[in-house]
């Protein structure tokens, strides 16, 4: 049945060839190639509920009179996005639960595409024929944060609402075109005409979801194309891939990590709490709550737009405000283009063109493993600067001496870091048995107290031989055993 | 059958694989409780539990069936050259660059024609997608616009009434000395531009002189120990909510831009560049505040046409 199935295919379309290759696609083994994997997973959910959530949500400022179950907020005028969130979250079932996992999903996924994204750079894995993935990804990365603002500002409540206003600001303080920019997007001067949360609405279910998946389509095509890098270890050359089959390993274990990915953004959006928008009230804007903070990752920005000092440019009947255009368009602007092109910056400095399939450790590349822990340095260091707030009053602080902090801390710890993590690269490329288990010694000392040293036995997993790997067997069937070993011949296995 | 690389990895595979089915039916457990959860509306928790169980569960299973009961390898497979032989590469370039240069002399004039066309096209789409959108911001400031379309005007015109949100009027005699209160002009309560805080800092009566810690040339401002500044906050228009009465500053929450109410609020610190804008006001006879003027420049944010 199975088999006249797939020659159904076959004489159509001609899937067995391709397919099988596909079938025996080759996954290495290593825990740093599951990070992507949490990124896939979590868009995934988003997806899911992110169509629940659009049955329910309705994408407009119209003021309406609050009547759902959330007592508090009855009887008061809110708008239909704010009363619609609240209301698909009190009043919908299971409502909340899909939200908040929506909620923490995004979360998630950003946070999986920094961290893969880390794998990636410190293990050279960018590299030649892999340009293209990269850019891809850094792409994905940009198109998700700008995604997660714009579904964080949906629900219209105070918190968000400040954000959209500062987003405005933002936009305005662009040189020449700014004022132009920001009155197209909103449908005039802030609040705007009522526009900017249907806007925001199609921009956020619809344009960037539908970029995001034609992506992520190039990402895995590319991935499947170009095969995975590997670690060097027994039998790994640049020539081979040495690991587990799509089919049926890597399937199992993947579809079994999906469904973990799963059980985690659940169960965190039933148990922790996350933008709890009733709250927080319906945007007005002249109100404003204490410690206002964005979402993770659009801390960084905030953080930058926070230390900055106030250097407004006013000349010739013009004014740019510098202290707004540099933290929150260059900054970002100069840092997403230094990542795409950090490829090409490599190679080009080290004059390295060759094809790289083998990861490097990142001690082994003492330079760009600094340049890259520069790189976090400074945007941890951006980031914690976004709390300034909130740190002066947990440490109290002055809140003046918390901003001072920052604003050498920032550009002077990455120069720190650099040379820091230089340093202990090397110290560890000549440092001898590093990373391995160490084997421990037993000192005994005899009745005539003289001390002697020995070494531990071996312990389990210590003396661990790899084996040699072999092509994976396809064909069940019963090819004399005696001509297994010709060549495109398989193996019996039944 | 005997090969190591066909071996599960499982010592006992028979306890392996009963794990693993267990792990699989705590999961579909935890589903059917999901069901129920929902039929009987319990919580968002018990929700959140039964599904995690359930995913968890069944997760965990099919991680243990591919990890440890499945023909763990070490397998391998070939990787080929991605570039083409180079008979192949100087055929296609020679396809693009042969085929494309004799088009390319033979028709220079309709290439040309075209290109243009097409750039022209690209514009005339990008006219209506851009420019419908919103208004063009209006130049200056003597446009009598509304707020709606000029980054330079706000509603306060001399002899506004100062109300509050819910469209109070405001007296001279409602706040204490330290008190504040969000105005708006009477009939635009709510509105983003036109936020103003009212601060009154000293007992004064009519007959004292009017607020003295104004910037120089604004003494007469302010009225009976009353001043009023924009609430928009020169960085980043967040509204400037929050009053520090011992030092006499008032704080941006999003940015932390201090303004200095003793002084004209000039920003003391923080990344704001400009002081906030103030607001001239009055006392009529009947004891109401107004405004005694409109504000003497653009409100909130800098951008490129603010002089």
């Amino acid at each position: 049945m199975i088999d006249k199935t797939l020659n159904w295919f076959d004489d159509r379309l001609g899937t067995a060839k391709g397919g099988r290759s596909f079938l025996d696609k080759i996954f290495p083994d290593h825990w740093s190639f599951m990070l992507g994997e949490i990124a896939l997973y979590s868009f995934i959910i988003l997806l899911g509920t992110g169509v629940f959530l659009t049955l329910y949500y309705v994408p407009s400022a119209h003021e309406i009179v609050y009547h759902g179950s959330y007592v508090p907020l009855r009887g008061q005028n809110v708008s239909e996005a704010y009363g619609s969130t609240v209301g698909l979250s009190f009043d919908v079932r299971s409502g909340l639960l899909m939200r908040q996992a929506h909620h923490w999903a995004a979360d998630i996924f950003l946070g999986a595409i920094a961290v893969h994204m880390a794998r990636v750079f410190f293990t050279g894995a960018f590299r030649k024929p892999r340009e293209f993935n990269w850019i891809v990804g850094v792409i994905m990365l940009i198109l998700g944060i700008l995604n997660g603002f714009l579904g964080y500002s949906l629900p219209d409540d105070l918190v968000s609402g400040t954000g959209i206003r500062i987003a405005f600001s933002i936009v305005e303080s662009i040189p020449v075109v700014g004022s132009y920019l920001a009155f197209f997007l909103f449908g005039g001067n802030f609040p705007g005409s009522g526009v900017i949360i249907p806007r925001f609405y199609v921009i956020h279910v619809l344009i960037i979801p539908a970029i995001l998946v034609g992506l992520l389509a190039a990402h895995l095509g590319l991935l499947i194309k170009q095969k995975h890098t590997q670690f060097p270890g027994k039998g790994r050359t640049e020539k081979n891939v040495v690991g587990s089959p799509m089919f049926p390993n890597f399937i199992a274990k993947t579809t079994g990590f999906l469904f973990m990915s799963f059980a985690v953004i659940f169960l965190l959006g039933g148990f922790a709490q996350i933008n709890a928008i009733w709250q927080f009230g319906q945007y007005q804007p002249f109100q404003i709550s204490y410690a206002v903070q964005p979402d993770w990752y659009m801390g960084w920005l905030d953080g930058a737009a926070r230390i900055m000092p106030a250097w407004e440019w006013v000349g010739w009947g013009h004014t740019i405000p510098l202290e707004i255009f540099l933290p929150a368009v260059i900054f970002p602007g100069l840092i997403f283009n230094i990542l795409i092109v950090w490829p090409f910056i490599e190679s080009i400095w080290t004059k390295d063109h060759e094809y790289h399939n083998l990861l490097d450790r990142p001690r082994d590349r003492p330079k760009r493993t600094a340049a890259g822990a520069a790189m976090l340095t400074l945007l941890f260091g951006v980031f914690f600067a976004s709390s300034t707030d909130v740190m002066a009053n947990f440490f109290q602080l002055p809140l003046m001496d918390v901003l001072w902090f920052f604003r050498f801390f920032v550009p002077l710890a990455p120069i720190v870091a650099y040379f820091l993590t230089f340093k202990i690269c090397n110290e560890m490329r000549v440092a001898e048995g590093i990373g391995k288990r160490k084997r421990a010694l037993i000192v005994e000392r005899s009745t005539e107290g003289e001390y002697t040293t020995t070494e531990a036995p071996v312990r389990p997993g210590d003396g661990h031989e790899e084996i040699d790997a072999i092509p994976v067997p396809t064909f069940i069937d019963t090819t004399d055993p005696s001509l297994a070993t010709a060549a495109g011949v398989r193996r019996v296995i039944r | 059958m005997d090969d190591p690389h066909l071996q599960p990895l499982a010592k006992n595979p028979k306890r392996m694989e009963a794990i693993a089915a267990l792990s699989m039916v705590v999961g579909m457990a935890g589903f059917v409780a999901f069901i129920f959860a929902y039929w009987v509306n319990a919580s968002t928790q018990w929700e959140a539990l039964t599904l995690g169980i359930g995913m968890a569960g069944l997760g965990a299973g099919t991680i243990a069936w591919g990890k440890y009961l499945m023909p763990p390898g070490p397998f391998v497979e070939e990787r080929h050259d991605f570039h083409s032989t180079d008979d192949e590469r100087t055929a296609m370039n020679a396809a693009i660059t042969g085929r494309g240069g004799i088009e390319v002399k033979r028709r220079k004039m309709l290439l040309g024609i075209f290109a243009v066309g097409g750039g022209i096209m690209t514009l005339a789409l990008l006219i209506p997608g851009v420019r419908s959108l919103g208004p063009k911001p209006a130049k200056s400031e003597d446009t009598q616009g509304s707020t709606e379309d000029s980054l330079f005007t706000t509603n306060w015109k001399k002899g506004s009434k100062l109300v509050t949100v819910g469209g109070r009027p405001v007296k001279v005699d409602d706040l204490d000395v330290g008190g504040v209160l969000t105005v708006f002009p009477q009939g635009f309560e709510g509105s983003s531009p036109d936020q103003v805080i009212l601060l009154r800092l000293a007992d004064l009566g009519p007959n004292d002189p009017p607020y003295p810690l104004s910037s120089p040339g604004r003494t007469e401002w302010g009225v009976q120990g009353y001043v009023a500044y924009s609430k928009l906050c020169t960085h980043l228009g967040c509204p400037v909510g929050l009053y520090q009465q011992k030092t006499q500053q008032l704080v941006c929450p999003c940015h932390q831009s201090i303004f200095d109410v003793n002084a004209g609020c000039i920003p003391q610190f923080g990344p704001a560049p400009r002081p906030l804008p103030q607001l001239p006001i009055t006392v009529d006879p009947t004891g109401q505040m107004r405004a005694n003027g409109s504000f003497d420049q653009a409100v909130g944010p800098g951008f490129w046409e603010r002089p």
